[in-house]
């Protein structure tokens, strides 16, 4: 039953499905920051992404600009867009019933996957010529300079976004927020604020994740759906609300869906994505780095 | 069908009393007989078949509302019973030659009996935790479905054609048959849901949805109640299954067990108004229409504009009226 790849491909592998890891847990970060604030899971997350990549495309044909160029804007446009959904919905169902928290969110998702397609059409575009494109060799075997690109960015934004919230003030309030949003509104932290604030970075992280994913992967409306999958499996094992822990799943997750699809079948790495997900759920539903 | 997983026991409490009898009695049997006279008005192919989709779609969406909506169990993976209903007539008829009926009830079996397989691990789960869980499996068993040669894979399964016969649940001269059918099974699913609101499972459904702990402690059996729900629920949605198995018959992965259709079932639901006997139905009789009208507005797949008014609905719905439609009609009315 089991394929043995060559050395070769294996170790290809390995490298490819870490840089996708990365990638991953940028976007796992964004969607484990909103929960951990707030318990919500952005059911829209992946068309969120879709977005980021679709802003990266057009500022690419309309203006010819760069994805690298790009990075700001996507991650500037998701950052308003987050913030408009917390404002607009979000706010309205804190507390409501579960299924008006996630339906409202899923119903969003449909809804801008819905739009890109009546707007841009199914089709399937691509950035044609982007400043940074062919393979590098790393350690002996090929692998495409964008996604080595991409995955050092996410990493580094991945960093940056430990950073502003456990060194700054305003993610020090975000934190506390998350922990007990009541005793935080007692100590005159504003929390809505927070909310919305969190609900921006969350959008950001994929707008980030997006313009750099635009630079090597196809665009198309449906594009965010496998990606948000993927993210919900990477909260689920880093743990919901942990952001580091975001980040060793998601390189784990890189790792298993590129390895299932080398020893089992390419057809099946995706089921065993979400097989991880099932296990992790029934046996340490807390995930690896989950707090409770 | 509930008599095959669990009693289904008398209500305590007296069912309570309409505020109008007469009006709610009359308007049944106006919608009875509309139903019945329905394909003799509108004798055209385009609108049965638009009126059999509307049936069956508000079959699965009320086999949803019972377990989501009465039981709380947010489920985004319904398709998986819809595909197990038919695949499994399906490929006892063409493998073994089963008669379809028998393969109907075989499908219900399969599907109540994955169900528990399903329910039983996944019922640890609460709230957003279920509901990824059962889009995983959804997607799991999607992917086994177009790898798995046996049923057909990716290509799928073309359906032997019989002679026209009720037996053969096969009917091409002409397709009123089909109508009454799902006319019928629609009508037996609304009964079984009007049963379970007003006894004491539906009293224990709704406790469970409310408050789990609160259930627990005065003596409910949450983890036997869900399963309860999530079997009388399965059971339907894969009726609903064998009937588009013999209605198209063609059948193939992204036809029957795709997300897009387990997504479907719920927003027909959630707009109607989940947790209610006619919220299924009013969200069908809606939407259906509307996505057939778009399609023929806009061509092809219509441009995605039945699901951009789907998805605003949908997130409108769960921001402002999370009781739905019939929801917002009871509270209008309760004033």
């Amino acid at each position: 039953m089991f394929n043995v790849p060559s050395a070769d491909v294996l170790l290809q592998g390995v490298l490819n499905g870490l840089l996708m890891g990365c990638l991953y847990a940028l976007i796992a970060a964004g969607l484990s920051l909103i929960f951990g604030l707030m318990e919500i899971v952005n059911f829209a997350h992946g068309e969120f992404l879709m977005l980021g990549m679709y802003t990266t495309f057009w500022m690419y044909a309309l203006f010819a600009l760069d994805p690298l160029l790009s990075v700001p804007i996507s991650a500037a446009a998701l950052f308003l867009l987050g913030w408009l959904t917390h404002k607009g919905i979000i706010r309205r169902i804190l507390g409501g019933p579960m299924l008006a928290q996630i339906f409202a969110t899923f119903g969003l998702g449909i809804f801008l996957r819905a739009a890109a397609q009546f707007l841009w059409t199914p089709d399937f575009r691509q950035v044609g010529r982007a400043w940074i494109q062919g393979p590098v060799r790393i350690l002996g075997v090929s692998v495409g300079l964008p996604q080595v690109v991409a995955s050092g960015a996410c990493l580094v934004a991945f960093g940056l976004l430990y950073l502003f919230i456990t060194k700054t003030e305003t993610g020090a309030a975000l934190e506390a927020t998350a922990q007990d949003r009541e005793a935080a509104a007692l100590m005159g932290i504003n929390t809505e604020r927070m909310f919305a604030l969190g609900w921006g970075i969350g959008a950001a992280c994929v707008g980030v994740a997006g313009a750099f994913l635009a630079s090597f992967f196809y665009v198309f409306p449906y594009v965010g759906w496998l990606f948000a999958l993927m993210a919900y499996v990477t909260v689920a094992l880093g743990g919901f609300g942990s952001i580091p822990g975001s980040l060793v799943a998601g390189l784990l997750i890189g790792l298993i869906e590129v390895l299932s699809g080398l020893l089992i079948a390419p057809a099946f790495k995706y089921a065993a994505v979400f097989a991880v997900y099932l296990a992790v759920v029934l046996i340490r539903p807390q995930g690896l780095f989950g707090k409770f | 069908m509930a008599g095959t997983t669990g009693p289904v026991e008398r209500a305590d409490a007296e069912a309570p009393a309409s505020r109008r009898p007469g009006w709610g009695a009359v308007l049944l049997a106006a919608l009875l007989g509309a139903v019945l006279v329905f394909p003799w008005v509108f004798r055209l192919p385009y609108h049965r078949d638009v009126a059999i989709k509307i049936f069956l779609y508000a079959m699965l969406a009320q086999a949803w509302n019972i377990l989501a909506g009465y039981c709380g169990q947010i489920s985004l993976g319904h398709a998986v019973f819809f595909g197990t209903g038919a695949y499994t007539s399906t490929v006892l008829q063409m493998r073994w030659g089963w008669n379809p009926w028998l393969g109907l009830v075989a499908g219900i079996v399969v599907a109540v009996a994955l169900s528990q397989v399903i329910g039983y691990p996944c019922f640890r789960l609460r709230g957003h935790y279920f509901a990824i869980a059962t889009i995983a499996i959804g997607e799991i068993v999607q992917t086994v479905g177009i790898n798995w040669e046996f049923i057909g894979g990716a290509r799928g399964l073309t359906m032997p054609l019989r002679k026209d016969s009720l037996l053969a649940f096969q009917f091409h001269a002409s397709k009123y048959p089909y109508y009454y059918i799902m006319a019928g099974l629609l009508a037996l699913c609304m009964l079984v849901s009007w049963r379970i609101e007003r006894t004491r499972l539906g009293y224990y459904f709704r406790a469970i949805r409310e408050d789990p702990a609160a259930a627990q402690s005065v003596g409910i059996s949450i983890t036997k109640y869900k399963l309860i729900a999530i079997a009388i629920s399965a059971a339907f949605v894969a009726a609903g299954g064998t009937f588009y198995a013999q209605y198209v018959l063609y059948l193939d992965p992204d036809s029957v067990l795709p997300l897009s259709l387990s997504i479907l079932v719920c927003l027909l639901a959630v707009v109607g108004g989940t947790g209610t006997l006619w919220g299924p139905l009013v969200g069908a009789a809606l939407l259906i229409p509307l996505s057939e009208f778009t399609r023929i507005q806009f061509g092809g797949t219509g441009g995605a504009v039945d699901l951009l008014i789907y998805g605003a609905l949908l997130t409108s719905v769960a921001v402002f009226q999370p009781a739905g439609l019939v929801g917002m009609v009871q509270r209008w009315r309760g004033r």
